[in-house]
């Protein structure tokens, strides 16, 4: 293992949605202030800093991660995904974040980002979940504004649809 | 069970936009992750972080500042104590006239935990904060008082001079003839409600960037600040310049506020005079741990509510005695969340002779502020828990009291006793509706049915009336009539609006609403949509605000629900002052009469011959490249800004009436909860909420607030309280100590709507926002109330204090039993005792604990021991508990020596992090094989920021860093081992585990 000097800048690089990206970063520093601070991408949010309220959720090899419970040293060379790599193209929302906006899932949307990656996580591997199934995945997650049902409807809305999309992909 | 939700509906474009549940802007860039909040925009190049150091103590002299070591740091440009505060500021305004002075950071002595104590300004965050933990400050502690009753008790501790007794206001109010009221009335009811402190919290903390122009002494400052905006006299007094060179600025995206953010305000005061003395651009972003302590929090209240009530249970009169705690300052606005309610103390009824004394006070606790329902929420938990009181103590039912009592449907626009003119509603129809819709009959029998079964299943009722638009007058009822005719009128509510049309006919809007995350770009896209006949996604709206460019007042900014009610109407005002130009503008073009013009689908037409038309566009654009031609009446249309202040909301009167508010919506609940008879947990089966908000501008939003607010409301009946111990240290510093609803305890509510339209607004719109704040608590108490049979119910309802209530207070623990006595809650004291086996003879044992170069390395994050005297020690220590590490230095006295057989050691450690303070009795004793026997017992006590956020941890804590001393102790003696069964590192990381991990 290597030791990291602490009072040194390394390099820190990784996959950011596909990319490929580096930066410099101090062993204590997290990740989530890299991943804001460094590298601009500024839409994963810090709402806590100590792991309750999910905000920083973001996947990290394919787990989901509290980037504010992790060192920016600790991912690299790992593949990270995080809001900015949701949409299909940048005038475009995927079926997820369509089925937020349709059912007011979202009024500040500070909590937003980390629910989307719990969720869009979760519904790559389960395709027809119960609303206590999300109510259950979601408990991790603190948001201020909505109330949480419209989030839930959101959730269960986009995983049928997915679900009905993946079915007529695979009929073809 | 989900409710659907309306999605939107293009329809033919002939119906209005307003009214329909549209998918909003502003949700494709903050779900792409392209928000700007504060902390995602970029700060000028060489801008300066810093960090602030909040007092460990609640109240306590600062003997001494010692910031050498902390300025010596590399990358450390500044530390700001108080006096180099005051250097470059005067005092905040306090809200009541006393000789009182409200400071944005400590000067020479410290009234509530984390309270600013000192400012670092730094390079990066980072070395701000590393240079905070060399900051020595020595503290000399006074008594503390954190109870809203205690403060007021001969000999309390007094916080401020210009509070005697520690009470900032005392107003006696009487209104219609209350005392012939009582002495009439067959019966009285009474009831002594503690409202809780907790906050609505939002996920994004305060921050602000400030910089500073020398030259024109001028400052620059953004922030997520919400309003009002009354407060920017507040700031620029505080920094001493005048209002036009304190330029405020927000950004387009804020996280949430619910009230809260209002609060940032002393912080860029202290932010911008960070800028003044380093003469750079400086930005200060909160942590949560600062937001749960210190920043601002909803107040709590002490209230006794007498009734003067009739046979038929019809409330003659009502006693009001409020004695509200504002924390350890009165800052602007307060006390208004007092007086916030005071044209509504009879609620949603028709109540005649009402008696009040308010009085206000201050304890070692954070200073309150703005947080949604303001006020609501402790008045009705007082009024609906009485309604409830009577009912029981009349042996009627409590839906027909409420029934009995409300305003009668055709009694508006009606006055009530205390000053408010609510402006409509049919309060009866929107009950019967509820009953109806929300199938009361149904709950009732599912009622009977558990309780036949043994189970504990109770409903609860609450009617409310929920005000909105603030009069900024109202607050002057706390002072009297003559100190109010000396100050001058206060009154009204300024909404502005402007409107504009650019060089190709597209239309921009902007106001100063100030939202955080409730969708005002799109409804005002809908409401000026409906003016010109365009689709909503024609209007860029623009909500940031610049007090040095745009159009503001003191009333703007987004609090007291005021946006649908006030802000959308002038804008629709704004839009239709310029369609009315271009009307003119059009029928000269068309040859029509103006009056002949419509807007529709994108063309200016003439009503009667729609092919006679000419393109919005075209119309709109004219004032930019032909003003020459525009008939001459017609005036500009390239911009239109509009100021609209309702004249109903009038200053005080010499009789201390008030309309406090606007608008009143009207809100009827019930609710079915069951109790769990084993572990007290309050599920909610069922919930039904009847709102009559006026005009519905776009239903999915206004859902979405009532949702919204439900949740909040649901948090603070079952979970949250912010909690300080009897000495006032805080001790609900994180998420997992200050506990919010999740999905698993959300459930939907059923939501009903009636719409009465308000004669005073322009879009017949009221405030809808806050409303559940004021229900929810007092309904869900009134029904756990009717499940457990019980007649006083204290929020939060957690179920260790339900157990309370039910099952009586706890039993101590049998004598001997745990090692570590866990504390109560309140009580912080850690105890223990354990054993360790060392080689080596006592006096060989003894002559170690005597020798400072052992203690230093035997004492677990030792730095150094210095021996002051032969029995005074004095160490430098890191120490790390739960999730947060830090300096201590520590003073240890040695008594009662009895060598080498036993000695007392008593000392105190104190730190950026904390203070303890703690006494332990070591004993020596040969083992009979040429060791030691070591036994040991210690009493703790621990305060500071530790016991904010390691609260749970501190006891495991303790016992392995005492447990590591005497290993490291035994090891360095060459052998044997702690013995004491309760050390266990791997326990205590399980329990940090779990502290991060899953919860509940
Ligand atoms: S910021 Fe990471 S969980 Fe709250
Ligand atoms: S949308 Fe504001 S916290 Fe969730």
């Amino acid at each position: 293992m290597t030791r990291l000097k602490a009072d040194q800048r390394h390099s820190v690089r990784f996959s950011l949605n596909g990319k490929s990206v580096e930066g410099e970063a101090e062993p204590r520093m997290l990740l989530s202030d890299f991943l804001r601070h460094q590298l601009g991408a500024t839409g994963t949010h810090v709402g806590c800093e100590h792991g309750v309220c999910g905000a920083c959720t973001i996947v990290v090899d394919g787990m989901l991660t509290r980037s504010c419970l992790t060192l920016a040293a600790q991912v690299d060379g790992c593949d990270l995904k995080t809001v900015e790599g949701l949409a299909p193209s940048a005038d475009r929302l995927g079926v997820l974040q369509q089925a937020f906006r349709r059912n007011h899932a979202l009024q500040c949307g500070f909590c937003t980002a980390g629910i989307l990656m719990s969720l869009d996580h979760y519904l790559a591997s389960n395709r027809a979940p119960t609303e206590a199934e999300i109510r259950d995945l979601l408990s991790g997650h603190i948001c201020r504004c909505t109330g949480y049902t419209p989030i839930i409807q959101a959730a269960l809305e986009a995983a049928a649809e997915l679900a009905s999309s993946k079915k007529e992909t695979s009929d073809a | 069970m989900l409710q659907a939700v309306k999605s939107a509906n293009p329809g033919s474009g002939d119906e209005p936009w307003v009214g329909r549940s549209i998918e909003r802007v502003e949700d494709a860039a903050l779900l792409s992750g392209r928000g700007r909040f504060i902390d995602d925009l970029g700060v000028q190049p060489g801008t300066l972080h810093a960090t602030i150091l909040g007092s460990p103590h609640a109240h306590a002299d600062i003997l001494s500042i010692d910031v050498e070591a902390a300025k010596r740091l590399p990358g450390v440009a500044a530390v700001l104590t108080g006096s180099d505060v005051k250097a470059v500021t005067t005092s905040l305004v306090v809200g009541v006239k006393a000789p009182v002075e409200c400071w944005p950071i400590a000067m020479d002595r410290v009234r509530y935990v984390g309270e600013p104590v000192a400012l670092v300004v730094a390079t990066d965050r980072a070395r701000a904060e590393d240079a905070a933990e060399l900051i020595s400050v020595e503290y000399r502690p006074r008594g503390a008082v954190v109870d809203p009753l205690g403060t007021l008790a001969p000999g309390a501790p007094v916080l401020h001079d210009g509070f005697p007794g520690n009470l900032a206001s005392d107003r006696y109010f009487r209104y219609g003839d209350p005392e012939k009221a009582f002495a009439e009335a067959p019966h009285r009811f009474s009831i002594d409600i503690r409202y809780p402190r907790n906050s609505c919290t939002p996920i994004e903390t305060y921050g602000v960037v400030a910089s500073h122009d020398a030259g024109e002494d001028a400052y620059e400052v953004l922030a997520n600040f919400q309003g009002p905006f009354s407060i920017h006299t507040v700031i620029a007094r505080a920094l001493k310049v005048p209002g036009n060179r304190l330029r405020l600025r927000t950004p387009p995206d804020s996280g949430g506020s619910f009230g809260v953010k209002q609060g940032v305000f002393p912080y860029i005061v202290l932010i911008a005079a960070a800028a003044r003395v380093t003469g750079r651009p400086v930005k200060w972003i909160e942590d949560r741990l600062e937001h749960l302590t210190a920043s601002v929090s909803a107040t709590n209240r002490a209230t006794t509510l007498a009734a003067a009530v009739a046979a038929d249970g019809k409330i003659l009169a009502l006693d009001w005695d409020q004695v509200e705690d504002c924390g350890a300052h009165l800052r602007a606005p307060e006390p208004a969340t007092l007086y916030r309610m005071h044209g509504n103390l009879t609620g949603a009824y028709d109540i005649r002779h009402v008696k009040i004394r308010n009085r206000v006070v201050v304890t070692n606790k954070t200073p309150t502020g703005l947080n949604r329902g303001f006020g609501g929420p402790q008045v009705y938990f007082a009024l609906e828990r009485l309604v409830q009181r009577i009912a029981i103590g009349l042996g009627l039912d409590p839906l027909d009291v409420i029934k009995r009592n409300l305003i009668d449907a055709g009694a508006f626009p009606y006055r009530t006793a205390t000053g408010a003119l609510l402006d409509s509603g049919n309060y009866q129809e929107a009950v019967a509706l509820a009953v109806e819709q929300g199938r009361l009959a149904e709950l009732k029998a599912k009622r009977d049915e558990a309780r036949a079964q043994g189970r504990l299943y109770g409903i609860g009722f609450t009617a409310v009336v929920e005000p909105s638009v603030s009069n900024m007058g109202y607050i002057t009822t706390v002072l009297t009539a003559a100190e109010r005719r000396k100050a001058g009128p206060k009154n009204g509510a300024q909404a502005t609006a402007t409107v504009g049309l650019d060089p190709v006919g597209s239309v921009t809007v902007h106001v100063a609403s100030v939202p955080q995350g409730q969708g005002h770009r799109t409804v005002l896209s809908q409401v000026v949509a409906d003016v010109f006949g365009l689709q909503p996604g024609d209007i860029r709206v623009n909500t940031e605000i610049d007090t040095a460019k745009d159009a503001w007042s003191i009333a703007s900014g987004n609090y007291a629900s005021r946006f649908a009610a006030a802000v959308a109407g002038t804008a629709k005002l704004a839009a239709e002052r310029v369609a009315g130009r271009l009307a003119r503008i059009a029928a000269s073009q068309l040859n029509v009469e103006a009056a002949d013009i419509v807007f529709a689908k994108g063309f200016v037409a003439s009503r009667h011959n729609p092919e006679n038309r000419i393109a919005f566009s075209r119309v709109a654009a004219l004032s930019h490249w032909s003003p020459g031609s525009l008939p001459d009446d017609a005036g500009q249309t390239i911009r239109e800004t509009v100021f609209w202040t309702p004249p109903e909301l009038t200053p005080p009167d010499d009789e201390d009436r008030i309309n406090s508010s606007l608008c009143h919506g009207f809100i009827f609940d019930f609710c079915g909860v069951e109790i769990d008879p084993t572990t007290l947990e309050t599920r909610i089966d069922r919930y039904v909420t009847m709102h009559d908000c006026g005009t519905i501008l776009h239903p999915g939003m206004v859902n979405g607030q009532i949702r919204g607010g439900f949740a909040q409301a649901l948090g603070a009946a079952l979970f949250e309280e912010y909690a300080y111990a009897e000495d006032g240290s805080f001790l609900t510093g994180t998420l997992a100590d200050y506990l919010l609803p999740t999905t698993t305890e959300v459930p939907e509510p059923e939501i009903f709507h009636m719409e009465t339209p308000s004669p005073f607004t322009p879009l017949g719109a009221k405030g809808v926002g806050e409303g559940n704040c004021m229900s929810t608590p007092v309904c869900i108490a009134n029904a756990v109330a009717d499940a457990l049979g019980v007649a006083d119910i204290t929020l939060p309802l957690v179920p260790a204090r339900l157990a309370e209530l039910v099952r009586g207070a706890e039993p101590p623990p049998p004598d001997g039993g745990a090692i570590a006595t866990p504390a109560r809650e309140g009580d912080r004291r850690l105890r223990g005792e354990g054993a360790a086996s060392v080689k080596g003879a006592p006096e060989q044992v003894w002559a170690m604990l005597l020798d400072p170069a052992t203690l230093q390395s035997v004492i677990p994050g030792c730095q150094s021991v210095d021996k002051i005297t032969d029995t005074h020690f004095r160490a430098d220590v890191t120490l790390g508990i739960g999730p947060v590490s830090g300096r201590y230095r520590a003073d240890v006295e040695l008594f009662d020596l009895d060598p080498p057989r036993a000695v007392t050691l008593r000392g105190g450690a104190t730190g950026a992090l904390g203070f303890g303070n703690a006494e332990g009795r070591i004993t020596l004793a040969p083992d009979g094989n040429s060791g030691t026997k070591l036994t040991y017992s210690y009493d703790a006590a621990i305060g500071g920021k530790v016991a904010s956020i390691g609260g749970r941890l501190l006891d495991g804590a303790t016992r392995v860093i005492i447990g590591q001393f005497f290993t490291a102790l035994a090891r360095k003696a060459g052998g044997g081992g702690a013995e004491g069964s309760s050390f266990s590192l791997f326990a205590v990381l399980a329990k940090v585990a779990s502290l991060f991990g899953g919860r509940r």
